[in-house]
């Protein structure tokens, strides 16, 4: 038993209509019908936050909506972060800070700050913290990403 | 980890939605809201409903409003909705207050206050705001239309008396008067994890003595509810150490605990009177 539907992603400005099942996530749609791979998918239960996207500017588990219901809407990812070859600011600070290893974790952690730091830029830096434990890092190089987004967050902020 | 092939139905008005649920609800239709409980529930297998009706697109149902000395929370209000003040008084502020800890950031993002009371988890937040402060939730069918006292909702572990064929379209919360102090309180091993066992507590202080003392306990038990003696034990008395304590131990005594592999009834029903007493503390004048 299948159930098609068409439906239109934009995905970091560029549209993509697509044929898909209902019970495909929009993870797995963003990744395997659109090819952006940079969204990784790790417990594909809402837990990890690897899969972390910006849909119309909220950050959110990609894991748990599927694509149908993200028809028509706006979505960004971790290829959409840098303006050609400049990096965002975001993405620099994990570079200076040594806040990724493996980088499995990484694209969700970005997404995550970018969009929380966009929707309230003057977060405190104690409730940075809150934000970012909801996303998992098994290399458990926590301190070096919380370093990373405070500095990327001072920066956003005096832009 | 994939969900089961289910059919999707995006229906625009209520009517539409309940006229789904009415022919769907029988052949194992489910209403779609905020997705964070169900969908990893349906990755799991654990639920695989063969039809689902999304509710996100229905107009209307996103109403967050005080009508006079109520709050109207709409079906598909998000829990971010209330990480600032909703409304002026100790109601905003307290739902501010428990909103920050439900889940996580991206799943308050999604998640909705009445799917919560719905999914009936005996760790809600939401489950034990309904209870303490007595909500009142609209139910809508092809039916009819009816109201239900969140005691009277609240069944048991994820178990409501909503009938299949029911769509909760709104919670009604009463506005708190200005002078409502008010404390919540729980305790989890990790930020974010389901509460192990938690409280939320309001009274007035009138002329030095309590009133109007509400004492909800949830995470312990099945489902959230008031706890009676507590309040007994502490309206009508100076809002002092002894009558905290004395209301504690009248919760821990009312307490028929869930046990499971990490957590005894005896380690719950100790955290519920630390808990009760931390917040009856905090809430003091």
């Amino acid at each position: 038993m299948t159930d098609r539907h068409g439906i239109t992603l934009t995905i970091n400005g560029r549209r993509y209509s697509r044929n898909i099942d209902a019970r495909r996530t929009l993870a797995d749609v963003i990744r395997d019908d659109c090819g952006q791979t940079g969204t990784h998918v790790g417990c594909e239960h809402g837990v990890c936050g690897a899969c972390t996207v910006l849909v119309d500017g909220a950050p959110v588990r990609a894991c748990l909506m599927f694509a149908v219901q993200a028809d028509g809407c706006e979505i960004r990812t971790v290829e959409g972060l840098a303006n050609g070859k400049e990096l965002h600011p975001m993405q620099r600070a994990f570079v200076e800070n040594f806040a990724l290893q493996c980088g499995f974790c990484t694209p969700g952690f970005l997404m995550l700050a970018v969009g929380v730091l966009e929707r309230e830029p003057d977060i405190s830096d104690e409730a940075l913290l809150d934000v970012l434990s909801s996303n998992l890092c098994r290399c458990t190089g926590y301190a070096n990403i919380v370093k990373a987004v405070r500095a990327a967050a001072k920066e956003m902020r005096a832009r | 980890m994939k969900p089961a092939s289910f059919q999707y139905h995006r229906p625009k008005t209520v009517d539409e939605a309940v006229a789904l649920l009415a022919k769907l609800a029988p052949e194992d239709g489910r209403v779609l809201a905020g997705g964070q409980s169900l969908v990893p529930t349906m990755a799991f297998r654990l639920a695989r409903p063969a039809h689902l009706v999304d509710i996100n697109g229905v107009a209307g149902l996103d109403r967050l409003a005080v009508d006079s000395d109520t709050l109207s929370i709409g079906a598909c209000v998000r829990h971010a909705a209330f990480h600032r003040p909703v409304t002026d008084g100790p109601l905003g502020r307290l739902l501010a207050e428990v909103v920050h800890h439900i889940a996580h950031y991206p799943i308050r993002m999604r998640g909705t206050f009445c799917g919560s009371l719905a999914h009936a988890d005996p760790a809600s937040e939401w489950c034990l705001v309904a209870a303490t402060l007595d909500a009142t939730l609209t139910a809508k069918s092809a039916r009819g239309v009816r109201s239900i006292a969140a005691e009277d909702f609240l069944a048991g572990v994820m178990t409501t008396t909503l009938e299949p064929d029911e769509l909760l379209i709104e919670a009604r919360l009463p506005v708190l008067p200005a002078d409502t102090r008010f404390a919540f309180q729980e305790f989890n091993r990790r930020a974010g994890d389901f509460a192990l066992a938690m409280t939320l507590v309001t009274y007035q202080v009138d002329r030095g003595r309590v009133t109007n003392a509400h004492i909800g306990v949830g995470g312990a038990e099945d489902r959230p509810r008031r706890i009676a003696a507590a309040e007994q034990a502490l309206n009508d008395r100076a809002p002092d150490a002894a009558a905290f304590a004395a209301a504690a131990d009248a919760a821990a005594a009312a307490m028929d605990p869930m046990e499971d592999i990490n957590t005894s009834a005896e380690y719950r029903r100790d955290l519920v009177r630390t808990l009760v007493r931390r917040a009856l503390e905090q809430a003091a004048p």
